[in-house]
């Protein structure tokens, strides 16, 4: 509520006070929590001193549940009730999980999301991703003594608009506030390049457990700007750790398993992946229900040769990626390297080949996109110091349009768009006297409506009723800085309007995420009343001197009926400031609030302008100078 | 359909906010040419984002960052209209007072249009029988026959000032970027 707080762009609000903001990366196996202290990033572990949070989360009857390390080790005795790698579901319908049998969970199809059944009762992924959130920030704020003022989240980039939502409302759930989503290899990028000062054209390559992203930036003074993306979100460690598992089965002629047999192959998989990064062979060894012994040796080559299509399946996208952002290898100066599954030999030889130098591991692949999260997440808390000079500009990783005849796609914004991004499109009725328009906004490549993913449906209603052809419907998406959606329509010659932020199917709604919280906490009533009653009293008094300054410096922006409606309404304010009676406060507030929203837009409007035409006239003049010579296509 | 700006909200204000008079080009403080600085765009973009972006008022209320929001995307939708040749070519015929119309245009010499058909139905081929690297050699192909029309546009527009014959010219690249966005549209499909 920092209204009229802005003095300079780019400058904190209050530069005394360090807020305590922390960055987040939710990973599909691994979730880490960090923060910038002191100017530098550094990653919060917990009470043991391991930084790591397994993301895995064991539900257990009539009990909290349990996070992390501890969850892990009820994996094998309790395997339907320990939810790992939750992210894969996220966003997700049901029909739309590979693997689904070799899971050892009760899935329940909801509408459009899927959720689990487990002891503690029916969970979404959402749910079960807020657990984990909640444990961070539990874990944060232990560690830095106080409550959060936000956080930034990080998700995959190519992670579409379902699965972002979804990210977000699990947030919400645990009680964070959003500063903003990051693109997990802008956020690599971020880390890598403060830290080693990069100028240039870099690619991020981020194999993590679940998910695979392949980000092009370009690096130029300060200014982070990621040129193209693309990837796949089900792809990472999981999926070798799958092929593993498929091999054993084959090679110790296995018959069908049990959820806990499964489970626990599936993690002496896993183990011996991880063995043989250091290692000519692992051995897999494990005793299963029926009491066999499953007694084999992985090597190097057996373990390179099925897991080929997996690494090839990587460059598909970065292929993609290069040609999206108009570039060739020889353009890339470095390729970071980020997730675990990175530290797989066949990994960084195929990378390495591809792009014809060796990639970069001088950060630690694990870590980097928390780091990176820390240093966005201070940002914008407003802790900004004076070497704070970097900007990120990112883009949406997928097409956003809307289906027309014939279930054909009709393409709004296409996919690496830099973002905060606004497209319209005319469209108009084609029977006579339709009064409504059906709108289906989906996002993907694919040119029929099958193939992408629907976003939401909403609909246009009260058209005047004209002939076919007449009305002028003009459909509006808009993208914001989160890459999160909202799309309006209206009828350009009536003005009737219809607007959604894109979320019906498979977010959560408003009402559920107030319920939800509701059911989560507890209730410690009185004290914290008298305690909001001060916060709200500094509030307004902040709030009333904002506005009193503001005027000084643009009243000239207001008519003379706009001063005074806000004059009375600061007055207004400081008459319930005396009382202590919380909801006539807030009420006040929130009135002088929007009596001042046109005005904080004119100032905010005019500081913009004036920032734009300030570097102009010296810049401007400069630069045409010295580049009058130079110009091409 | 060139610049759009997003115009929303409750209060009508906003249209007095965004100024649409000022072309993407007064907006950069670039002449009004076909031959862009394009460095110089780029780096005026990113002086412009900085100074606009949303990221930079996450601490200012909501009528703030939407203006913010609203600036950050003007700001966006301009530079990628100058900064992609076709679009800025485009946006200098609209500026000139010419309207562009792909769809119902017909005035096209028949041996291009039938140059155009031969090459979509190669990528059709292409795209049947799952020929990726027959699939990336048209895109060359296609990518060097519009950088040659984009230098005659470039003579026509900044040193004859021919806008008819700017207009065709612009019209075939246009055709020719549908294709390429075609054969991009085989190649993902490959790549599924
Ligand atoms: N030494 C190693 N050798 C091979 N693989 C490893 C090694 N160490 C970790 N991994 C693998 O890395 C993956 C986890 O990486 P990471 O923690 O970066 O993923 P994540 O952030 O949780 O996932 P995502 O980014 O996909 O959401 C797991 O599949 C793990 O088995
Ligand atoms: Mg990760």
């Amino acid at each position: 509520m920092a209204l009229f707080q802005i003095a300079e762009p780019g400058e904190s609000a209050a530069p005394h006070q360090h807020k305590l903001a922390v960055g987040i990366d939710l990973g599909t196996t691994n979730s880490l929590v960090a923060t910038v202290k002191s100017g530098v990033a550094s990653v919060l572990p917990d009470a043991l001193g391991r930084p790591l949070l397994p993301s895995a989360v064991r539900y257990r009857d009539g009990e909290s549940p349990v996070v992390g390390y501890d969850a892990l080790a009820g994996q094998s005795s309790d395997p339907s009730n320990v939810i790992v790698s939750v992210k894969r579901f996220m966003g997700r319908s049901i029909d739309e999980l590979p693997y689904r049998e070799s899971m050892p969970y009760r899935f329940e199809a909801g509408p459009g999301a899927l959720s689990l059944k487990t002891v503690a009762g029916v969970k979404t992924p959402v749910e079960v991703s807020a657990d984990i959130l909640r444990e961070l920030r539990t874990r944060a704020e232990a560690a830095l003594g106080g409550e959060l003022v936000g956080a930034v989240i990080t998700v995959p980039a190519y992670f579409d608009d379902a699965q972002r939502q979804a990210t977000k409302d699990a947030a919400r759930l645990a009680g964070l506030s959003v500063l903003r989503l990051l693109n997990e290899p802008t956020a690599a990028a971020l880390a890598y390049g403060l830290d080693n000062a990069a100028e240039g054209v870099y690619a991020v390559y981020d194999l993590g457990g679940g998910t695979f992203d392949i980000s092009i930036l370009r690096l130029s003074r300060g200014v982070f700007e990621v040129l193209s993306t693309g990837g796949d979100s089900f792809l990472g460690g999981d999926d070798f750790d799958q092929r593993i598992f498929c091999w054993v089965i084959e090679a110790a002629k296995l018959k069908p398993l049990s959820g806990e047999d499964a489970r626990h192959l599936l993690t002496c998989a896993r183990e011996a992946k991880e063995f043989l990064t250091n290692h000519g062979a692992a051995p897999i060894v494990a005793r299963i229900g029926s009491g066999e012994l499953v007694d084999l040796e992985l090597t190097t080559e057996t373990f390179t040769e099925i897991t080929r299509t997996l690494v090839e399946k990587t460059l598909k996208p970065v292929r993609r990626a290069l040609r999206d952002a108009g570039l060739s290898i020889a353009d890339v100066k470095g390729v970071v390297m980020v997730g675990g599954a990175t530290r797989m030999p066949q990994v960084q030889r195929a990378v390495g080949e591809f792009f014809e130098k060796a990639p970069l591991n001088n950060l630690d692949p694990e870590k980097v996109v928390a780091l990176g999260a820390a240093i966005q997440a201070n940002l914008l808390a407003g802790n900004r110091a004076s070497g704070d000079d970097w900007l990120l500009l990112d883009v949406i990783p997928l097409s956003l349009g809307l289906e027309t005849m014939g279930g054909l796609v009709e393409r709004i914004i296409p996919r690496n768009s830099t973002i905060p991004v606004a497209r319209a499109q005319e469209f108009t009725t084609f029977r006579d006297g339709q009064t409504a328009l059906a709108l289906h906004v989906v996002q993907g490549e694919r040119e029929l409506v099958g193939d992408c993913r629907s976003l939401g449906r909403f609909e246009l209603r009260k058209i005047p009723p004209m002939v076919a052809g007449a009305a002028r419907i003009r459909v509006s998406f808009q993208v914001d800085a989160d890459g999160l959606l909202s799309v309006s329509a209206r009828e350009t010659t009536s003005g009737v309007e219809s607007s959604i932020a894109v979320k019906p199917s498979y977010g959560l709604s408003d009402d559920a995420i107030a319920r939800m919280l509701k059911d989560s906490l507890d209730h410690a009533k009185d004290d914290t009343a008298r305690r909001a009653v001060k916060e709200l009293q500094v509030e307004a008094q902040r709030l009333v001197e904002a506005i009193r300054s503001a005027l000084v410096a643009d009243g000239d922006l207001l008519l003379p009926d706009a001063r005074e409606r806000i004059e009375s309404g600061i007055a207004r304010l400081q008459a319930a400031m005396l009382g202590e009676d919380r909801h006539a406060i807030a009420r006040c507030i929130d009135e002088l609030e929007t009596e001042t929203g046109a005005f904080a837009a004119l100032r905010m409007d005019r500081t913009i302008r004036d920032a734009f035409s300030g570097k102009k006239i010296d810049a401007i003049a400069r630069e045409l100078a010295s580049s009058e010579k130079g110009g091409e296509t | 359909m060139v610049g759009v700006v997003w115009v929303g909200g409750r209060m009508g204000f906003e249209r007095v906010l965004m100024d649409f008079n000022v072309d993407h080009f007064a907006l950069f403080g670039l002449p009004e040419k076909f031959r862009t600085d394009t460095d110089l765009l780029d780096k005026r973009y990113r002086e412009m984002q900085v100074l606009a972006h949303p990221d930079r008022y996450a601490g200012a209320g909501d009528e703030e960052k939407r203006v913010s929001m609203q600036w950050a995307t003007r700001v966006n939708e301009a530079y990628q209209t100058l900064k992609n040749p076709l679009r800025r070519a485009a946006y200098l015929m609209l500026l000139a007072g010419r309207k562009l119309d792909v769809e119902s245009n017909t005035a096209m010499p028949t041996e291009f249009l039938i140059e155009q058909m031969e090459w979509r139905e190669a990528v059709a081929e292409a795209r049947r029988a799952r020929e990726q690297t027959e699939l990336e050699q048209l895109y060359h192909r296609v990518k060097q026959q519009m950088k040659c029309r984009y230098e005659r546009l470039a003579n026509l527009l900044d040193d004859e000032a021919d806008t008819a014959l700017a207009e065709d010219e612009v019209l075939r690249l246009m055709f020719l970027d549908k294709l390429v966005s075609e054969i991009d549209d085989a190649l993902v499909a490959l790549e599924a």
